[in-house]
């Protein structure tokens, strides 16, 4: 029984897929075995025939115990059985499942693992594993760094260190001996289902080595963590730490909100007409104002309405917050950065346009600090400045709403006065709002856009 | 080339830069008359005058302080502290003035002071003459401090030292001063601040040490090549700024660092080395990187058999080495 997991100490086997006397190819699924972490195939070590089953299915054993001996299909009834598939006990000091077939010269095993004929069941004698190295032993970062550049298989290497330990020395002095170039190396005889491994598939590169039947190439610490084939006609893009960042964020914020989106339309003459007649008295200040500080108003404005869309949820409840920090989205070529203004109900228009300017500024230049982007309990995201009308933005974690600003676009709209109907022109915008559907619902995230709409709408 | 100790190697850097430069002067505690109490300014006054080699009053501070007006005004001060374990009454002029010099005028002003200490134990000097300073003083950006091994580096340092345009703290370490003797060129040369070097080659530790240790080291390293281990000995030669890349380079080969030195453990220059070592060298690491050191006790005492526990010795270097090499 493999040890498939750090802590785990016993498994069940679930279902053979191989039943005596069949054929197994190396690394061909075996049978399947559930843990309490783990339920995952098991492959064959080694290609040959399942001579026999000794623990049936449905039984749980202790990791180690001997499930079933694998070895040559003619030597089924004249011989006794040449390998098993074996675990070593944690009393032997090694926990990887191994193979060992005696008869098969061709198939070099390390010396501590090979066997003499007629042992049965096969076991490892105490004995020859002394100063053989245990896959979980400590091995030194420099140690550790040439065993992963040449692929080595730890338990070859003679340790000569403070309790057997392999030193650089040792790993020097074995690359030099080894076998040369062309000779086979030794198999890997080592089963480590992908929990936690860090080399991803292992099972398929050692299968494609043996296809291939050359010798094994220095792989390198980046292909080795690689866990799909790259085809030909096709190109890898690393991800950039912002764009792993953005992955986990949006992964994780789909994943932990019910996401609705509530789309409103809203008359910005109101706005447009005030920015025009501001516009350069707020030059003369230094300050560029856009649309964008209305809209942080308009949001300040909504929240004070519907303050449960300024809060975080918890098990316990929500965490309705008092203070209104609102984050806005910056566009980047590479990504997207939120930088945050603090306490924006407190800001006037001057002071909510010169924070827009400043810190989407400093944002595109990559100079906000750290603490710029956190803290937010809600947030803006301007789509419409690239085109968009209406949008269904990712909520930013652990906030409960985010904001979509459509493009300002001049429609025709139907509008009333003194009970006449007529058709005007007017700046036109849709307000999308992804709110956290656990926290409220359609009708509180509506009055949330209702008041919006009334302070844009009626912007004096 | 001619065989002299380090002391006479000094006295010969300063008298070259003093006859070569008249703005060097020396200031300290009878470094006139007396020619200082190690003799290492003997005949200074006699060949440049009492003006340019001056007695002070046993105020470090004053030295110190004195020295840094002075190189502010286009001379190149030599302040002499009789012993180091005397330094701590300039510390502020060094550390707070001196050192920040340059920072503090934006760049426009230097203090090219050179401060000299003679340092260390195992001289028998006792709580009051046996201190290792370089730990308080390496800390501190702003200001150079050099510590030589050998006579031809402290000739070459001094040099270096007095030619500085920045503050450098010159320790000497006393037991070297007659014991270590050495080849000397009579050309003139140099030895750069900031550049370690390899007194002896090696391939599985490399040792680190600066001083009087660094003759323990390589004594020490010669016992570890009869077991068949080859030790790398490392002269750091300057504290600060330190030669990083030698350190790293020399570890990334051996994969195993040894860093000796006599001042007290906690908080010694070693913890900075040992420091810098794990974390850029992590993956060429194949053992942990030790330090052997004095004692964290309060002062070297006086009677013999205590002063030999508290010293480094080339036998307690070799335990280490072997245990190093064992691991």
């Amino acid at each position: 029984m493999p040890q498939l997991g750090e802590s785990v100490t016993e498994g069940t086997v679930g279902t053979w897929l191989k039943q005596p006397g069949e054929p197994v190819a190396k690394y061909e699924s075996l049978l399947h075995v559930i843990t309490d972490k783990v339920d995952t195939e098991v492959p064959a070590p080694e290609a040959g025939t399942l001579l026999e089953i000794l623990v049936p299915e449905g039984e749980t054993v202790r990791v180690g115990t001997v499930i079933a001996r694998l070895g040559q299909a003619q030597q089924t009834n004249l011989q006794p059985p040449v390998g098993s598939l074996q675990t070593n006990t944690e009393s032997q000091g090694v926990s990887a499942t191994h193979i060992s077939n005696g008869d098969q010269s061709s198939i070099v095993n390390p010396p501590a693992l090979s066997l003499s004929k007629g042992q049965s069941p096969i076991s490892i004698p105490q004995s020859s594993i002394v100063n053989r190295q245990s896959p979980r032993a400590f091995l030194s970062p420099v140690v550790a760094r040439l065993v992963a550049e040449h692929d080595l298989d730890v338990r070859q290497i003679t340790g000569s260190g403070a309790n057997g330990r392999i030193t650089k020395q040792d790993v020097m002095r074995y690359l030099e001996t080894r076998p040369a170039t062309g000779d086979r190396r030794p198999e890997p005889v080592e089963l480590r289902p992908a929990t936690g491994d860090r080399r991803p598939e292992p099972i398929r590169e050692a299968r494609e080595e043996r296809q291939d039947g050359t010798q094994h190439a220095v792989r390198s610490p980046q292909s080795a963590v690689r866990s799909f084939d790259l085809p030909e006609d096709a190109e890898l893009l690393p991800l950039t730490p912002m764009r792993r960042a953005i992955a986990e964020h949006m992964e994780h914020s789909v994943r932990t909100a019910p996401h609705v989106t509530t789309v409103m339309e809203v008359d910005v003459s109101a706005i447009a007409m005030h920015r025009a007649r501001n516009k350069e008295a707020f030059e003369r200040q230094g300050v560029r104002l856009t649309f964008t500080p209305y809209f942080v108003q308009a949001v300040c404005a909504g929240l004070q309405a519907v303050p449960v869309l300024n809060s975080n949820f918890t098990d316990e409840g929500i965490v309705v917050q008092r203070r209104l920090h609102v984050g806005v989205a910056v566009a980047l070529n590479e990504g997207l950065l939120v930088p945050v203004i603090r306490d924006a109900d407190e800001k006037n228009l001057l002071g909510l346009a010169r924070a827009v300017n400043d810190l989407s500024e400093r944002a595109r230049t990559r100079r906000l600090k750290p603490d710029e982007t956190q803290g937010g309990t809600f947030t803006i995201t301007n789509h419409g400045t690239s085109g968009s009308l209406f949008a269904t933005p990712i909520i930013n974690q652990p906030q409960v709403g985010i904001l979509g600003v459509g493009a300002i676009v001049k429609r025709p709209v139907v509008v009333s006065q003194h009970g006449v109907d007529a058709i005007a022109i007017k700046p036109m915008c849709y307000l999308s709002l992804t709110f956290d559907h656990r926290v409220a619902d359609g009708a509180t995230a509506d009055a949330f856009l209702v008041a919006v709409k009334r302070a844009l709408e009626g912007y004096a | 080339m001619a065989e002299i100790n380090l002391l006479e190697a000094i006295r010969q850097g300063i008298d070259e830069m003093m006859a070569h430069d008249p703005g060097v002067f020396i200031l300290g505690e009878d470094v006139g008359k007396r020619g200082g109490v190690f003799r290492v300014t003997e005949g200074l006054m006699d060949k440049y005058g009492a003006q340019r080699v001056i007695d002070s009053p046993l105020a470090e501070s004053v030295i110190v302080g004195a020295c840094i007006g002075a190189a502010l005004n286009d001379t190149r001060p030599i302040a002499e502290i009789q012993f180091a374990d005397f330094i701590h009454p300039a510390f502020n002029q060094i550390v707070s003035e001196a050192a920040r010099m340059r920072y503090r005028s934006n760049g426009d002003w230097g203090v090219p002071l050179v401060i000299r200490a003679p340092y260390g134990g195992g001289i028998h000097g006792a709580l009051y003459h046996s201190q290792s300073i370089e730990a308080f003083f390496a800390h501190v950006p702003g200001l150079k401090v050099v510590a030589p091994s050998t006579p031809y580096d402290a000739k070459g340092l001094i040099k270096s030292a007095i030619e500085d345009p920045d503050p450098v703290l010159f320790l000497e370490h006393k037991k070297t001063y007659r014991l270590i003797k050495g080849q000397v060129p009579d050309h003139d040369y140099r030895v750069p601040i900031g550049k370690a070097e390899v007194k002896r080659p090696g391939d599985d530790i490399t040792l680190i040490a600066y001083g009087l240790m660094l003759h323990f080291c390589l004594e020490a390293a010669q016992v570890l090549a009869g077991d068949g281990v080859s030790v790398e000995v490392l002269d750091l030669r300057s504290l600060r700024p330190l030669d990083t890349e030698a350190i790293l380079g020399s570890v990334r080969k051996t994969g195993k660092a040894l860093v000796v030195h006599e001042d007290n453990l906690t908080g010694g220059f070693g913890g900075e080395i040992s420091a810098l070592i794990s974390e850029h060298a992590f993956e060429h690491l194949d053992g942990p990187v030790m330090r052997l050191a004095g004692p964290d006790v309060p002062a070297m005492p006086f009677a013999k058999p205590l002063e030999d526990a508290f010293m480094p010795s080339p036998e307690k270097i070799v335990a280490a080495l072997r245990k190093l090499a064992a691991y």
